[in-house]
């Protein structure tokens, strides 16, 4: 039985011990945000946030995240009104928007650690996120956007 | 003439065996009635829970999910596959018929309390060093506190003549150090009560000094780094390969969070220590031994944060074209994301230049993380590394390996796609 927090709540799942993170949220517990692509951890469709940080959920077995706080994208905002989440649709990023869940939490991880990031930074924290649509200019705009929404509103809560 | 040498020779050897045996003899100690939780006073109990956890005993004596203390951990050493005993206070199995006066024998001799010599993976060399006041309070939380399980001990798989214990006590003749640990008066009281828990309770060179052929630890190169379960503990002395020099502090940030941001995160058999062991010690405990180790590492003080030696693997991080280098280019989709740490570090993004798995003579520690990642409970507590075992291929490991090697400013380790073949199928360390 693997227990760990998720969204901020306590949940269990019968499963084997090297089962992927990603199927026990998507297929154990419904949470079908986050997006399935390659399953080998080289996309980055699948990314969430475990203690924090992003992590590939399709090559992160069950049993390594005992008792860990995990966040997917509908727990990045209780409103949807993450920075992100807020210059993501300025911007129209979403275009066919299967990574665009895996985008984001990547993106908020980032902003996280650097505030406001260079392009070239942006693109050595987001290059293992693939996006078929080839929308990456709007993905960095919304990135810059964000950082600058973020910095002036620090009163809004980032998960 | 001849017969009569023979006979001189035949008479030395009986001799020698006779006067080995009395010295291998060891008695039985008798059987008690298991004492009883009142015997021994709370604060007692308390005091030897915190030092059985700083002695990971629980970590040898219980197997992946088991009953904690009921033994049968498996482990791997150079002369064959070895379980360990179980401890907890059952009568039959266990150690509930041990008087104290045979704990004290086991721990500072490696003799069990019928007399046989237990095998020295148990290090009672090092739990020699620890004061009788210490053991007592670890017997007395084990017999107070550990639940009894009936547990049999699966036969060790050490093949004859090895197997003979009387032959250890030779063993112990020509390796053991049995010597009671002397405080330096040199030195500082806070790096004495450091050295006591490293060389004594933590038995930090079980793993750390280089043994010899047969097993015994060498002890004058204390420290220095060996191989141990499937894994490389890094030197802790003057020759660590560290690009950054550990301080006092580096040690105390590192045994209290499982990461040094200036040099990396506990993994493998490191990653209990700190998070199932050292935890339960003392913030001032975790500091005495972080100043002994800093001692040893070279009593280095200045801060890294503005060295050259920092800006240089910062520079490193620049990547080569990820279309000519295969890499390069695996690393960036695979790893980059998480590793990448612009201009200056971050505790949770890792500067891999900066870890010692780059600069050791063996990929071991980095294939070993590469296949199976991090658990939230290993290297800073919470966050996870995903496991690639089932994603990249052994050219895939081979080529982001072969790259990092090289951005570290090293050259080339040898035979690595044939150490990652063979390590993905090793049996692996589990805890």
């Amino acid at each position: 039985m693997a227990k760990f927090i998720l969204n901020g709540k306590s949940v269990a799942a019968n499963v084997d011990g090297d089962t992927p993170l990603l199927w026990v949220i998507r297929d154990e517990l419904d949470m079908t945000g986050t997006k399935f692509g390659c399953g080998i951890g080289t996309c980055g469709a699948c990314t969430v946030h475990v203690g924090g940080r992003a992590t590939r959920s399709c090559v992160t077995p069950i049993s390594a995240v005992e008792g860990a706080s995990i966040t997917t994208i509908e727990g990045l905002s209780e409103t949807g009104a993450h920075p992100l989440q807020i210059s993501w649709q300025k911007h129209q990023v979403p275009q066919c928007g299967y990574c665009q869940s895996g985008q984001i939490m990547q993106a908020a991880a980032l902003l996280k650690d650097i505030p406001l990031p260079t392009d070239a930074e942006i693109d050595a924290v987001m290059s293992g996120n693939l996006c078929r649509c080839m929308t990456y200019v709007r993905i960095r705009e919304a990135i810059h956007e964000a950082a600058d929404l973020m910095k002036e509103a620090s009163h809004v809560k980032i998960a | 003439m001849r017969k009569r040498n023979l006979y001189s020779v035949f008479i030395a050897a009986i001799v020698v065996l006779g006067a080995f045996s009395i010295y291998a003899w060891y008695p039985s100690i008798a059987p008690i009635t298991p004492p009883t939780k009142e015997q021994f006073s709370a604060n007692v109990i308390a005091q030897g829970k915190v030092l059985a956890a700083a002695g990971y005993c629980s970590t040898c004596h219980t197997t992946p999910g088991g009953s904690p203390y009921a033994g049968n951990y498996e482990m791997h050493t150079d002369f064959g596959t070895i379980y360990s005993s179980n401890i907890t206070p059952d009568v039959q199995i266990g150690i509930g018929n041990w008087s104290e006066e045979a704990f004290i024998r086991a721990m500072r001799t490696g003799v069990s309390r019928d007399g046989h010599h237990l095998l020295p993976a148990f290090p009672y060399e090092h739990f020699n060093k620890m004061t009788d006041e210490d053991i007592k309070a670890v017997y007395a939380y084990i017999m107070s506190s550990v639940p009894a399980v009936s547990q049999q001990k699966i036969d060790n798989g050490i093949p004859f003549p090895l197997n003979i214990r009387f032959l250890q006590s030779g063993w112990k003749l020509l390796f053991a150090d049995t010597s009671p640990f002397e405080p330096q008066a040199d030195e500082s009281a806070e790096w004495n009560r450091g050295a006591y828990l490293a060389q004594g309770v933590a038995h930090c060179g079980a793993c750390h000094t280089p043994r010899n052929a047969l097993g015994g630890e060498k002890r004058d190169q204390m420290y220095s780094g060996a191989a141990i379960d499937g894994w490389i503990a890094p030197s802790l002395t003057t020759s660590s390969k560290a690009p950054l020099k550990w301080r006092a502090a580096d040690f105390d940030e590192y045994l209290r969070t499982g990461n040094s941001s200036f040099h990396g995160s506990a993994a493998g058999p490191m990653a209990p220590v700190v998070h199932a062991g050292l935890s339960a010690l003392s913030d001032s405990d975790i500091k005495a031994i972080s100043v002994y180790f800093g001692a040893l590492a070279g009593n280095h003080s200045d801060n890294p944060a503005n060295s050259s030696a920092l800006k240089a693997a910062l520079a490193s991080q620049q990547l080569p074209d990820p279309r000519i280098d295969n890499g390069a280019r695996l690393y960036a989709i695979s790893c980059q994301s998480c590793h990448y740490s612009s201009n200056e570090l971050n505790k949770g993004r890792p500067l891999l230049s900066l870890g010692s798995a780059l600069h050791l003579d063996d990929p071991t520690n980095l294939i070993n993380v590469t296949l199976d990642g991090f658990r939230a409970n290993q290297g800073i507590a919470g966050v996870v590394m995903p496991a690639f075992r089932d994603a990249l291929s052994d050219e895939d490991i081979t080529a982001i390996a072969t790259y990092l090697r090289q951005s570290a400013g090293e050259q080339p380790w040898p035979n690595l796609k044939q150490k990652v073949a063979e390590i993905r199928l090793q049996p692996r360390f589990e805890h």
